[in-house]
């Protein structure tokens, strides 16, 4: 593999947000030859990134009713295998039917699986226990897809340590307090560094808005719009490991339908709402109930595991302020420039999206900033091995 | 946590702080009073701390489930993660950063010299998987993995007496890392690893306390692993002894 190492740029672009886009942001642009800074209120990967229930997503979940995701996926789980080896428990999973309709959806699912170049096999009742002693003996059939588990901080933390390493500066306890706008440009931003309470400004050519769920508190700074909505799940963590795979639901995606095996621990999600301000989530206990209620419909196991943890993550999911549940809105992703959606320049909002995707979320974003001033510098992202997560601590 | 007005009780918190420029011999406390229910942990309470009483507490958290080994921290002098710890019933809170780590911030810690540690064990952080008993492997999977149970939390070492008293001392998270490469080297040459340990200030330095071990919140058990790096540390020096003029 070779490094390009492309000319420096004179630019500099300054990203909010310290989650999987944006470290997966820094080192893109750092490898286009960018000055780069991050800043983060708090720890990386505290905001959504962290805490989601770590499925490497094969694209099957969305298989049905959202193409486009489902091919994001695939493609992406097939890179992020390339550039972060080591760094996921790869053991597929299986998708469960355990009713009659269960079993009738089956066919929609599978050959939408192969449209959307997921590789799929069935699996018949029998081969199902076999492989999943666990599953509740009810099952029907099941379908085995390529799923797999990741870390969701040591994963993303690789992005953050290529990039601290490629010179980017990475500022996590680092609170935004103003957007710098003059005649609807942004210049920079105002902070308050929380490690010792100094406000300063950061100047850049460019501000990327990559807050996730937050996205829309920190464009109103700017006076501008985005449609985001803020979709918190409920996700229940009990000890051990009670399936091999990662089992999902045969059905169209739902509450408590997915249990991934991570670690020590099995992650029984989700369930969905819509909520205003994502730094209030709370931790509904009737979801809890149903994540332990409809886990255990796959693996009757869950119902009697030990709770290690319950916790609420917001989606950052981009749609309509109608939407009640959440669940009707993609989990695709968009990058806005704000001077075309508000007459806004020097500042660009990612958002939508999912951990799975944050390296093409990472990709479509520098691919604007690239347009945006004018430089011509292609992706590397997609074959350059990240450094493993330790590099980012590590002399 | 949602719980209805009826569960919530208020719970006096005693937290840590330091900025940069403080005089580091000064202790300073904060005190918040923050209402909490019945499945409160302590990191929703700091979350409920800096959203209505003060944005400027700084804390580490990433995952909410005992996954990452960020917001490793000593409540009332005990280390645990604050995502699993319950807010006790009865009286203050005292909440402060990990020991024998240097303070960053408030309760953040450095660390760097943690995982400079860490990196000379080289353990992989995927390792092979217990099955589910009676299960067959799926087709397409060899074998099956999982993440290593160390999420480098760097509780051990805040746990450990003889970190406390000498901080040359490699300390048990590093040592148990290396043990489990010596365990699983993964196509790895353990070699190197178990000759790096094999020192004064490494798997010798343990004095048993078992601290280790007992404040690891993901079952690692640091202690356990340190005996068996001393016992395949003088298993590989008196091979090499013996093999001194013979073929080798």
């Amino acid at each position: 593999m070779t490094i390009t190492r492309l000319p420096r740029q004179p630019y500099h672009v300054v990203i909010v947000g310290g989650g999987g886009t944006g470290g997966a942001l820094a080192h893109d642009l750092i490898l286009r030859g960018f000055r780069v800074t991050l800043v983060e209120r708090g720890e990386l990967t505290s905001g959504t990134t962290g805490r989601h229930h770590g499925l490497l997503h094969s694209g099957a979940r969305y298989a049905v009713k959202d193409r486009e995701s489902a091919v994001e996926c695939i493609e992406e789980r097939e890179i992020l295998r390339r550039v972060c080896p080591g760094s996921f428990e790869e053991n597929d999973g299986l998708f469960v039917a355990i009713t009659d309709e269960d079993v009738a959806y089956e066919p929609l699912f599978f050959e939408s699986c192969l449209a959307s170049g997921i590789p799929a096999r069935r699996v018949s009742r029998e081969e199902a226990l076999r492989l999943e002693p666990n599953l509740n003996p009810e099952v029907k059939m099941a379908v085995q897809v390529p799923d797999a588990t990741m870390d969701a901080m040591r994963m993303p933390l690789r992005f953050f340590a290529s990039a601290k390493a490629g010179g980017a500066v990475i500022r996590p306890w680092t609170l935004v307090t103003e957007l710098l706008v003059h005649d609807r440009l942004v210049s920079g931003i105002r902070v308050r560094d929380l490690v010792n309470g100094v406000d300063d400004e950061i100047r850049g050519d460019l501000v990327v808005n990559a807050t996730g769920p937050w996205a829309e508190q920190l464009a109103v700074m700017a006076g501008c719009d985005v449609p985001i909505r803020p979709s918190p799940g409920v996700l229940l963590a009990v000890r051990g490991r009670v399936c091999n795979m990662v089992i999902n639901r045969l059905h169209p995606s739902g509450d408590g339908d997915i249990i991934v095996p991570q670690r020590g621990l099995s992650v029984v999600g989700t369930s969905s709402w819509v909520v205003d301000d994502p730094d209030d989530l709370g931790v509904p206990e009737d979801h809890v109930e149903r994540m332990y209620s409809e886990g255990s419909m796959m693996v009757p196991a869950v119902r009697h595991a030990e709770r290690r943890a319950a916790w609420s993550a917001a989606r950052p999911l981009i749609g309509s302020r109608d939407a009640d549940t959440g669940r009707e809105l993609s989990r695709t992703f968009k990058c806005f420039d704000h001077r075309e959606t508000d007459g806004v320049e020097g500042f660009v909002t990612i958002s939508g999206g999912k951990g799975t995707t944050l390296r093409a979320m990472a990709e479509t974003t520098a691919d604007v900033i690239c347009r945006k001033v004018g430089v011509e510098a292609a992706c590397q992202t997609r074959e350059i091995v990240t450094l493993p997560h330790t590099a980012y601590y590590a002399a | 946590m949602t719980e209805t007005a009826a569960e919530l009780r208020t719970t006096r918190f005693v937290v840590s702080r330091r900025k940069e420029g403080d005089d580091p011999g000064e202790l300073r406390y904060d005190t918040f009073d923050v209402a909490v229910g019945p499945r409160s942990t302590i990191l929703d309470s700091l979350v409920s701390i800096r959203r209505e009483l003060d944005p400027t507490l700084t804390f580490r958290h990433s995952c909410f489930h005992a996954s990452c080994g960020t917001c490793g921290m000593r409540v009332n002098g005990r280390e645990g993660l604050a995502c699993v710890t319950p807010v006790p019933e009865g009286g203050e809170v005292m909440v402060e950063p990990l020991g024998n780590i240097p303070v960053v911030t408030d309760l953040v810690v450095d660390m760097d010299a943690f995982y400079d540690e860490f990196d000379e064990a080289g353990r992989p952080l995927v390792r092979v998987s217990e099955m589910i008993p009676g299960a067959e492997m799926a087709e397409g999977i060899d074998e099956l993995e999982r993440y290593e149970d160390c999420i480098e939390c760097g509780i051990c070492l805040s746990a450990c007496p003889v970190a406390g008293s000498d901080p040359r001392y490699v300390g048990p998270a590093a040592l148990a890392a290396a043990w489990r490469l010596v365990d699983e080297p993964r196509g790895r040459d353990p070699g190197p690893v178990l000759r790096l340990m094999d020192d004064e200030q490494a798997a010798w330095r343990c004095h048993l306390a078992w601290e280790c071990t007992e404040a690891c919140p993901s079952g690692v058990d640091p202690a356990a692993a340190i005996m068996r790096l001393r016992r395949a540390a003088t298993a590989a020096r008196a091979r090499r002894l013996f093999s001194f003029g013979g073929t080798r």
